[in-house]
């Protein structure tokens, strides 16, 4: 058995409650030093050295992503939180001891940066635009449709430019509320599972005591604007836990 | 928090727009959120055991996909793997399984290839008296 690590924090008295446990409902443990604690369980030594094996192993995957995010999200349910990237493992809880103190300056800054703070996420999508190919009519010949037809695209085209700008404008806004702000790449559509195109994909780092005001401007951008707007979180801070950059 | 710690919506319920895109549930949870963030991000400070992060890139795509995929069934109501032992179960429900309905098809694919050559000799019997 090998020891894997899935969050930091300083002020845990207990390990935090989750029913399932850890990945394959390992028990978890605190480990204590440096005034820090960390979140582990034992995990199969074998599982985590061949994740090559793993690696065509989604279902396995994607459960330890499960199991990985129910632990990191317990603990920031109550404490200031520094979650690890995904299958962060040491050899036994010494090595996480040694871990705890070299880098007790790297996890401190985390913890002081996100400390009642939440992640938000911000996505915007292009706005469907029924209208214009219902007002568009019957083409009278094979030309005509194809005429009809690039002009759509053209409007589509500029439609797409159009919400990129507002998406600007929307993350500008947002990023203004919050304390920090990043943009991930806009997500495919084959996991948003929608048709429109996704034009924003923004992480914000709030303060909670902004909680309400943060609400309150995305249902405002969302009703004056011309994109759809999806509001998600409160996330543990994931995106804000990565080196200063 | 007082509120629920993950809240998911779409903002607000758009204007007018009807059918189609459904509007994700409330504190439902949507796993391809969590894997961008669970993957991509998060502190990343070397294991002892060392992880291609390069390949959980590509990964993450694919995982994505798959799960995507899934949580869109169950959107819509398509969730019979959970309650099928065989799939939501260990594997070797599963491999025994297999190794049964293997058996079953080698004992159907003789019985069948006995009555077949039958047949075939009936269809060939007046082939010689044609011929003469």
């Amino acid at each position: 058995m090998i020891t894997y690590l899935y969050a930091v924090g300083r002020d845990l008295e207990r390990v935090p409650d989750v029913g399932s446990g850890g990945i394959a409902g390992g028990a978890l443990r605190l480990v204590d030093e440096a005034g820090l604690q960390a979140v582990v369980s034992d995990v199969d030594r074998e599982a985590f050295e061949d994740l090559e094996a793993h690696r065509e192993d989604l279902a396995w995957l994607a459960e330890v992503a499960r199991a990985h995010h129910g632990v990191v999200e317990a603990v920031g349910r109550e404490h200031a939180v520094a979650p690890l990237a995904l299958a962060t493992v040491y050899l036994d809880d010494d090595r996480v001891r040694a871990v705890l103190r070299e880098s007790r300056a790297e996890f401190a800054a985390v913890l002081d940066r996100v400390d009642g703070r939440d992640e938000w996420g911000v996505k915007a999508y292009v706005r469907p635009a029924a209208a214009r190919s219902a007002a568009a009519g019957r083409p009278s010949s094979g030309a005509a449709y194809l005429r009809a037809r690039r002009e759509a695209l053209r409007e589509g085209d500029a439609a797409i430019a159009a919400a990129e700008r507002e998406a600007d404008a929307v993350d500008a806004a947002v990023a203004a509320l919050a304390v920090e702000a990043r943009r991930h790449p806009p997500q495919d559509r084959s996991l948003t599972g929608r048709s429109e195109q996704m034009v924003l994909n923004g992480a914000y780092l709030v303060e909670r005591s902004a909680t309400d005001e943060l609400r309150r401007l995305v249902e405002e951008l969302a009703r004056d604007g011309s994109v759809d707007l999806e509001l998600t979180g409160p996330w543990v801070p994931y995106s804000f836990a990565g080196r200063a950059s | 928090m007082n509120e629920p710690v993950r809240w998911t919506g779409s903002m607000p319920p758009t204007q007018g727009r009807q059918g189609g895109q459904a509007a994700r549930a409330p504190g439902g949870t949507d796993l391809a959120d969590i894997l961008e963030r669970v993957l991509d991000k998060g502190i990343v400070i070397a294991g002892d055991i060392q992880i291609n992060l390069l390949d959980i890139e590509l990964l993450t795509i694919k995982l994505r996909l798959v799960v995507a995929s899934v949580d869109k069934a169950k959107e819509m109501g398509i969730d019979w793997w959970e309650r099928d032992p065989t799939l939501s179960g260990g594997r070797h429900e599963l491999e025994e399984e297999n190794e049964r309905l293997k058996d079953r098809i080698a004992a159907l694919e003789q019985a069948q290839a006995r009555p077949a050559r039958r047949r075939k000799k009936v269809e060939r019997a007046p082939e010689p008296e044609e011929e003469q």
